[in-house]
């Protein structure tokens, strides 16, 4: 067996899980779904649906006898990815703020906020 | 039965050479100082950012052109120790006015010495933001929505290897 990278990018890839993919994008839906609208295999549809899961591009459920396969925690996924940058971001930029000393830029029109410890 | 179900909470944290106090008020009242520029919600540059130091506030960017922008509604305000925000905004970098699509940014300051404060963030409920992903799933019928994310997937992999058709 090959190893896929766990790369979202690398998996999409390939033309045809593009389209297994926007496929999921518009409707959760069952490996045998699939199969009968695309011109491969079902044993070809699972594989490459196993490689977008490992990608975690798409995740499935048990419902019933079937497995249905659905991309909407990806979109969970990259928004937690951007916050994380942004969080990341606004703090790093943050300790360089309030490490300054002294007043900060933003002060110049509202002095009220007196630090206990300033001496004249 | 959930397997590697996507957590619903951003974590973030650091410590900094400043006291209690000063480390809470300059993230509330400078907030504006130091957040990304580049993810501005206006359509003009950013003149100031205000956080209306009360439960029930705002935290309002303003335009340049005096255009406003409430993208979040302040629910907890108590210096020096806790300052608690929604996030109305939507995946897509827009003010969401459903407020039942946003989710939770919880920041606590702790004292680890006179000179040393610790800052944490949690941003909480993501998956509240869900509906309206699901929303802009369901636009890929009428071509908005995914097809973007499929085209910048694209996008990079034609900049990589997937030159096999033109």
């Amino acid at each position: 067996m090959e190893t896929y990278a766990l790369d979202g990018w690398a998996a999409l890839g390939d033309p045809t899980r593009r389209t297994i993919f926007a496929r999921l994008a518009s409707a959760p839906s069952a490996v045998g779904e699939l199969a009968d609208t695309l011109p491969v295999s079902r044993p070809a549809v699972s594989q490459h649906l196993k490689i977008l899961k490992t990608a975690g591009l798409v995740t499935d459920e048990r419902a019933g006898a079937r497995r249905i396969y659905r991309v909407d925690q990806s979109g969970l996924r990259q928004m937690r990815a951007e916050l994380e940058t942004f969080w990341n971001d606004t703090l790093s930029a943050y300790k360089r703020a309030v490490e300054q000393p002294g007043p900060t830029r933003n002060e110049h029109t509202n002095p009220t906020h007196r630090q206990p410890g300033d001496n004249p | 039965m959930n397997q590697a179900t996507e957590p619903t909470t951003v974590n973030a944290s650091i410590e900094v050479n400043a006291p209690q106090q000063r480390a809470f008020e300059v993230f509330t009242r400078d907030f504006g100082a130091f957040k990304p520029p580049d993810h501005n919600l206006l359509a003009v540059p950013i003149a100031e950012t205000v956080v209306e130091t009360h439960a029930g506030g705002h935290i309002i960017d303003r335009g340049t052109d005096g255009s406003e922008c409430r993208w979040a509604r302040v629910l907890a305000y108590e210096p020096h120790d806790r300052f608690v925000f929604s996030w109305d905004i939507s995946p897509y970098w827009q003010v969401e006015t459903d407020l039942a699509k946003t989710s939770e940014v919880e920041v606590t300051f702790t004292a680890l010495g006179d000179d040393r404060t610790r800052v944490d963030i949690e941003h909480r409920d993501l998956d509240r933001h869900g509906d309206g992903w699901t929303g802009i799933r369901d636009g890929v019928s009428t071509g908005e929505g995914w097809p973007f994310y499929l085209d910048r997937y694209a996008d990079l992999l034609t900049a990589d290897e997937t030159r096999t058709t033109g």
